[in-house]
């Protein structure tokens, strides 16, 4: 019978059924970090329970670190009690710690991939929903609660209900102008952020093929967003290439095995689904939210929808979004007065995203009164790039370069919105008070996007502004 | 280890209205910054319950009639966002035994069940009508039966649904998977040693 890749991954990895029908999925891979772990470390301790495998476990620190004065200990006691646990924590179990002075250090998100550790044909888990960005890898991928942590700690397995999978095509080239970002906006948009309850998203079709891993990672990170806890793309050549000589990744002896058996793990042909839903890459343009959460968006040459014109469904959480946002229903986004521009995030952190903004950026000046902050996502990252002399541009240009980690996407580091402040974001959330001020307003945006609203000052068409065609 | 078997929760309910409510919006992150639960009850819905300067919003948490409320009711979509535990485990420590919504984000509800904490589907115009009979006199006794699959409130009952697993898993006592999964560390290590990524690291 012909399977999907995760038939075949959720097979090689089942321990067993469960009496209340769950199955017990075996974890290949487990990651870790500051906030959701010490809780589940503390569960273990109280049941007297052990780290079955810690080989399999990785940590790193990203949420609570301070990106600019990085020196410990920390100015918020808080944030420094969570580093100084998860090092204990890790010292006390063998666990592998990507701590801030290894260099390499970063989003948990972007240190897997980036170590190699994230790897085709594996099931990963981690206290964070954002995992599924490793499902651009061919993993199964999923983010977990803390107890969950605790159960993966102490058995490397979890109990899980296996998820239909609705396959993605998105056919064809995306305009100049248009990137991953855009697509996975696109495709939440359409089938709402509660639309993938229940399933695991397969992405494919030539869009796909022809994109880069790290474009992959972009649109798997945000599956969640779209309701779906797994996303997946099938791995190839891309995949491979991408992994070929990275630390944990299979080495020269084992390569050419590992590669057949990664290979193996992609779905047949003829595989089934769930549900089949397409898309043409021909009608994505750039698309930004206009709301508070990631499914109200737009075009950015349209105008902000009137609540009237939507679904009934949708118009109360619409109405709520246009008096949090203080946008008016009916006009263009276009204009609107940006205060904070973020470049950063495990959904748009990554090299490619900075040189890709580097290039356009290269000579131009932020606008006078715009606080414009890039945050490469890892420390790896952020060497290569200053290797490159991207960093160099972006303070040239006026920004800030700081330190990697989660930084101003999500409020628990000093990198916080200040009252109303509305920020052109690269990152995942747009949720309210996502970026720390409770009234503080986020725009969703690609990092091309977010570099015209650095420049310009406002939201605006990053096509114009960098007259790309 | 034996765990409680959850087939009834009664209680009074308190309606906080609203679809898509995030975890974000359950429990601002930048009360994530701990190493212990104990407790983020009193963070619940903080940013909807309290301005910057400290004083309150209006909010349903913040009536004194419905105070005690062990039932959370809402729109669909509940608890979608993060993975936080923090979220259910701040509701739980809030008080609430019990959510009651159109649909549930799946990371949310998993979480919750783990704790103990149903969450249970019910219809758009049965959640208002239950939020009527709330709002009319909130001293009102609302009970949950899993075994039955409905809410009773006064006089009136409604389905309430919880997926099959899941209501299992609670009314057997069996909510908490780690004594399950303990059970199997032979066929762990069994499965474990087929696989080739396990070996190298
Ligand atoms: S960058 Fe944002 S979404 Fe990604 S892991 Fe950090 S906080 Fe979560």
């Amino acid at each position: 019978m012909s399977k999907t890749l995760l038939d075949k991954v959720w097979e090689a990895h089942t321990v067993r059924k469960l009496p209340n029908g769950a199955t017990q999925l075996l974890i290949g891979t487990h990651l870790i970090h500051e906030v959701t772990s010490p809780q589940a470390f503390g569960m273990l301790r109280d049941l007297g329970l052990k780290v079955l495998y810690p080989q399999r476990t990785f940590a790193t620190v990203d949420h609570i670190v301070p990106t600019d004065e990085r020196e410990e200990p920390f100015s918020d006691p808080l944030a420094d009690e969570m580093i100084k646990a998860l090092r204990a924590n890790c010292d006390e179990f063998g666990i592998k710690f990507f701590d801030l002075p290894t260099g390499a250090q970063g989003i948990v998100h972007i240190v897997g991939p980036e170590q190699g550790i994230t790897q085709p044909g594996t099931t990963i888990a981690c206290g964070d929903s954002h995992t599924s960005t490793h499902g651009a890898f061919g993993a199964i991928a999923f983010g977990i609660g803390t107890s969950q942590v605790r159960d993966v700690l102490a058995t490397q397995t979890m109990a899980l209900h296996k998820p239909k999978v609705r396959r993605i095509n998105v056919d064809g080239k995306l305009a100049p102008g248009v990137y991953a970002k855009d697509v996975i906006l696109h495709i939440i948009r359409k089938l709402g952020v509660n639309g993938g309850i229940g399933y695991a998203y397969e992405y494919g079709g030539s869009t796909f093929d022809n994109f880069t891993q790290e474009e992959r990672m972009t649109v798997c990170n945000m599956s969640i967003e779209g309701g779906a806890r797994v996303g997946y793309v099938n791995p190839d050549d891309t995949t491979f290439d991408y992994l070929k000589g990275r630390p944990f990744a299979p080495k020269a002896e084992e390569w050419d095995a590992a590669v057949a058996r990664w290979r193996s793990f992609a779905s047949d042909p003829d595989a089934t689904y769930d549900d089949v839903v397409n898309f043409r890459a021909e009608d994505i343009g750039p698309t930004i939210t206009w709301g508070i959460n990631p499914g109200q968006a737009i075009f950015i040459d349209e105008n902000v929808p009137t609540p009237a014109e939507l679904p009934e469904k949708d118009r109360a959480t619409a109405e709520e979004a246009l008096v949090h946002m203080n946008l008016a229903p009916g006009k263009p986004i276009k204009g609107t007065k940006v205060d904070v521009a973020f470049l950063g995030s495990c959904t748009n952190g990554r090299l490619s995203d900075l040189t890709e903004v580097a290039r356009f950026v290269k000579g131009r000046k932020v606008k006078d009164g715009v606080k414009a902050i890039v945050v490469p996502g890892s420390q790896g990252v952020s060497q290569i790039a200053e290797k490159m002399g991207l960093a160099e541009i972006f303070r040239d240009a006026g920004f800030e370069w700081r330190g990697a980690g989660c930084s101003m996407c999500l409020g628990m580091n000093p990198d916080k919105l200040v009252g109303h402040q509305l920020c052109a974001s690269s990152s995942n959330r747009n949720f309210k008070g996502r970026q720390g001020s409770p009234t503080g307003r986020t725009v969703l945006m690609s990092p091309i996007m977010v570099a015209a609203a650095a420049l310009t000052g406002e939201i605006t068409d990053a096509r114009e502004v960098f007259d790309i065609k | 280890m034996a765990l409680e078997k959850i087939t009834q929760v009664t209680g009074r309910g308190v309606y906080v209205p609203g679809e898509d409510i995030d975890t974000d919006r359950i429990i601002p992150a930048r009360f994530m910054k701990c190493i212990t639960f104990d407790g983020l009850g009193e963070f619940a819905f903080y940013d909807e319950r309290k301005a910057a300067d400290g004083s309150l919003k209006p909010h349903p948490l913040n009536e004194e009639r419905y105070v005690g409320a062990k039932f959370l009711l809402s729109g669909s979509n509940f608890g979608c966002g993060s993975s936080r535990e923090h979220a259910p485990q701040a509701l739980y420590r809030y008080g609430f035994r019990a959510v009651i919504a159109e649909s549930f984000a799946e990371i949310f509800f998993g979480n919750s069940i783990t704790l103990g904490m149903p969450c249970a589907v019910m219809a758009h115009d049965d959640i208002q009508a239950l939020a009527g009979l709330i709002e009319s006199d909130p001293a009102i006794l609302i009970t949950l039966d899993l075994l039955e699959g409905k809410v009773t409130a006064a006089d009136m009952d409604f389905p309430a649904t919880l997926p099959p697993h899941a209501k299992e898993a609670l009314v057997q006592g069996k909510w908490d998977a780690i004594a399950d999964l303990l059970e199997s560390v032979d066929e762990i290590k069994n499965v474990a040693s087929g696989l080739a990524y396990f070996k190298a690291a």
